[in-house]
């Protein structure tokens, strides 16, 4: 399937990532090459088969919901681009 | 000894030359960083060089073995790959998006290298978030291979994406590397540096405190100069981690013990589908010399089929892209890393996501937010699930019949760098033969195996059942000793 430059703008949108107008076109181009090459997948017979979302058999491990972990909020934050006391700080989300 | 000489020594032969007190940690890790201090101005291989953590670990080695205390890998001067979370070391998984980030936390892989003892010199270039094949897309610039074609000055890809891990093994910058391998990133570049590539059994190694690039796909293994300091390094990476849920919950086995054992009578396939018709002739000419070098070893030889391995790239180009565009979704300017300024929050984001990330990185965020859209997810990435179900299928009967298969590492010798960025599908195909395995989650091994015409090194993989990576270093011990591969690249930087 044909990727246009309107799909390339709607699907950068849904991951938060600023596309310039001018590379709406080149990136849709590339993007249908690669899709264009990924449409053989439709020559395989899939009826029936169970989709593999993991290679490993083993049941998801539980453990006892308690706190395992926290009380550093220094480590927490050392890397905040901004941060205030113990908070990062965040741009203004409601007006 | 002299510098080079402990350089060029390895994993195994230092820790012989350790426990007989030939030389000291700090001298082999001196060693090692005046090595990459001349080597890396040309070569790029460390993003981060770490000399005074270097030292420091390498006394502390030195003071244990002084006490009778020595661990498996003590006083071993190890690179470590950017993808891998260092404590109080910038980590940055190649790409400006992590920027500065300085982990408060090590990751497990790593944590279990320092608990035996080994001694980290610095952090290795990658292509950006390990997505690529050729070390080009590192927001550091690419590393180049140590390796040139013979009568040319040409700068070459050392493969992707733990390039600088295997540049750096082969230029003698470490003892050993930690790399990781997605699609082939391990092995593909073993094969372009001749050294040996291990990407282990899914779940073998934890992944807590690597970088996600698509976790269901991501294994940790060793990059090191012969199959058998590569055993040793991976038993002491491996080893059940509660912090990774997909963690197997498996004894590790004592890898090093399994090389130089007897293959004799061991099955071994050749899969008909990987011959493909543009291959190189001297890849298809080595790998029938791989086939006669285990046959000679007492290896019975069987023809096999995985008719599904031409679906493989295809359905890892939406499986590993699907994974990636959730995974990255983190990187969103307000906890760590990178922030850039924009009018409200959703420009923040965009903003950040549109500076921090690369070309290639920016690529497969849009693939996988696009398979995974309302109306394509069906079509797409449950597709691909099903198509990643039939080749796992493949292996499955294929083991039935044999006990572990042979194939070429990559459809070629290391390339020019600059010559495949701006044909993505072009690069893609780099992995045409390792990016089963890890659809898969099978453990496979790179061999250098052979020279080109022009004198670049080949790789032979050998592909095993999961968890039987045993049989996989017996057969490339075999492998190793055949092809007696001594072959380093002339020092020129």
């Amino acid at each position: 399937m044909s990727i246009d430059a309107a799909t390339v703008k709607r699907v950068a949108k849904l991951a938060r990532l600023a596309v310039p107008e001018v590379r709406l076109e080149p990136m849709a181009q590339e993007l249908s090459t690669i899709m264009a090459w990924i449409e053989q997948l439709n020559e395989v017979d899939t009826d029936g088969v169970e989709p593999m979302t993991s290679c490993v058999a083993a049941r998801l491990p539980m453990r006892e919901d308690v706190v395992a972990d926290g009380g550093q909020p220094d480590k927490v934050l050392a890397n905040a681009p901004r941060r205030v006391d113990n908070f990062f700080v965040v741009p203004k989300v409601v007006e | 000894m002299t510098a080079s000489s402990l350089t060029g020594l390895t994993l195994k032969g230092a820790l012989d030359g350790l426990a007989a007190k030939r030389f000291s940690a700090e001298e082999l890790a001196a060693a090692h960083l005046e090595a990459i201090a001349k080597a890396n101005p040309h070569l790029n291989a460390y993003v981060l060089e770490t000399p005074d953590q270097a030292l420091a670990m390498a006394r502390a080695s030195d003071a244990r073995r002084a006490a009778g205390d020595a661990g498996p890998l003590d006083g071993i001067a190890l690179g470590i790959k950017d993808l891998f979370c260092t404590e109080g070391v910038r980590s940055t998984a190649a790409s400006k998006i992590l920027g500065e980030f300085v982990p408060p936390y090590e990751s497990t892989v790593t944590a279990n290298l320092w608990r035996d003892g080994a001694v980290m010199l610095g952090k290795l270039n990658m292509d950006e978030f390990a997505m690529g094949s050729s070390n080009e897309t590192s927001a550091f610039g690419p590393v180049t291979n140590p390796w040139r074609a013979e009568g040319s000055n040409r700068p070459l890809t050392p493969g992707g994406s733990s390039g600088g891990s295997a540049a750096a093994v082969a230029a003698d910058l470490c003892l050993a590397a930690t790399a990781t391998d997605t699609g082939g990133s391990i092995r593909q570049p073993a094969a372009f540096t001749g050294t040996v590539g291990v990407k282990p059994t899914y779940g073998r190694c934890s992944r807590f405190g690597v970088v996600a690039f698509a976790s269901s796909l991501d294994q940790a293994g060793p990059i090191a100069k012969t199959v058998e300091d590569a055993a040793i390094l991976l038993r002491s990476m491996a080893g059940h981690d509660p912090k990774d849920s997909t963690s197997l919950d498996v004894e590790t086995p004592d890898f090093a013990s399994f090389v130089g054992r007897s293959v004799k009578g061991l099955r071994v396939g050749v899969p008909d589908e990987y011959r493909l018709d543009a291959m190189p002739a001297e890849i298809a000419a080595l790998w029938d010399r791989g086939v006669d070098w285990l046959k000679g070893a007492g290896c019975e030889i069987k023809r096999v089929s995985l008719p599904h391995t031409k679906y493989a790239l295809p359905t890892y180009y939406i499986v590993a892209p699907a994974e990636a565009s959730s995974n990255l979704a983190r990187y969103d300017g307000m906890r760590f890393g990178l922030r850039e300024d924009g009018a409200n929050l959703t420009e923040v984001y965009e903003n950040t996501r549109a500076a921090g990330f690369g070309e290639e990185v920016k690529r497969r965020i849009l693939i996988g937010a696009y398979v995974l859209s309302a109306g394509y997810y069906d079509a797409y990435y449950l597709k691909a699930l099903r198509v990643r179900r039939r080749i796992a299928d493949d292996f499955d009967a294929a083991f039935l019949e044999v006990d572990a298969l042979l194939t070429p590492t990559a459809p070629s010798a290391a390339f020019a760098l600059g010559d495949r960025v701006s044909d993505p599908v072009a690069m893609y195909l780099n992995d045409v033969f390792t990016v089963t395995t890890n659809l898969a989650g099978l453990p496979g091994v790179s061999v250098p195996a052979g020279l080109d015409s022009s004198g670049l090194p080949l790789g032979l993989q050998l592909i095993g059942r999961a968890l039987d990576e045993g049989t996989l270093f017996s057969l490339a011990g075999a492998l190793e000793q055949a092809a007696a591969f001594r072959a380093k690249p002339a020092p020129w930087w």
